[in-house]
């Protein structure tokens, strides 16, 4: 690994780093915001930095190491941001709306049912 | 591997691993189990991206599979976790 020459241009080793780099630490941050926010609800907006701008971060250092690696466009690695843009949104939904149910369940102070077909909505809030 | 990478790469994964310290910290602390369902969603994420900066660092890109692989089980696993927790059962 360390035996080999360097065979990119130094433009693109500070790029990459930097691309790197941002992602790590917005993935880090969206952890710390994980675990330091106090309730559910504001809990569900931390980690969806990681899905989004720290994926992409690193998705697009990594176009940009294997494509002037291979000397071709490695247009693969956006398969995964692209996958998690799909996904991502239908997930925290899901899990959103688990959470209001079982708030609700719970007795706690959430927002009432308003869909007409409830899916899961219970009577007493 | 250049110095500039040889330097910033293993930093990254550091981060990484610290972040995903803290998304096991509220897995078993979390209050509530869609806390815990979101904890490990939010792990599934950084080991992901921890995989594919292991793909930077080795240079090989084998590795994107393997975080394609995390990615679908991220969906898969944690939309049935939530299904679960809001019908009781996966699939009626």
């Amino acid at each position: 690994m360390s035996t080999l020459p360097p065979f990119l241009p130094l433009w693109a080793d500070i790029m990459i780093a930097v691309l790197v780099l941002m992602g790590a630490a917005l993935a880090l941050l969206g952890s710390i915001g994980l675990l330091r926010l106090p309730t559910f609800f504001e809990r569900v907006h931390a980690p969806s930095i990681i899905a989004t701008s720290a994926s992409w971060s690193i998705m697009h250092g990594s176009l940009l190491f294997f494509s002037l690696k291979n000397r071709e466009l490695a247009a693969h690695t956006m398969l995964i941001a692209l996958f998690l843009a799909i996904t991502v949104p239908v997930t925290t939904i899901f899990l959103m709306r688990a959470g209001l149910f079982r708030a609700r369940q719970a007795g706690m102070k959430v927002p009432p049912n308003l869909s007409r077909t409830p899916l899961g909505g219970t009577k007493k809030s | 591997m250049s110095p500039v990478l040889s330097w910033a790469l293993p930093i990254a994964l550091f981060m990484l691993v610290l972040a995903m310290a803290c998304t096991l910290a509220r897995l078993l602390k979390g209050p509530t189990a869609q806390d815990r369902v979101l904890a490990l969603d939010c792990m599934y994420l950084n080991g992901m991206l921890a995989m594919l900066v292991l793909g930077l660092m080795y240079g090989n890109s084998h590795y994107f599979e393997a975080a394609l692989l995390i990615a679908f089980l991220c969906f898969v696993g944690t939309t049935a976790m939530a299904k679960f927790l809001l019908r009781g059962e996966v699939i009626e």
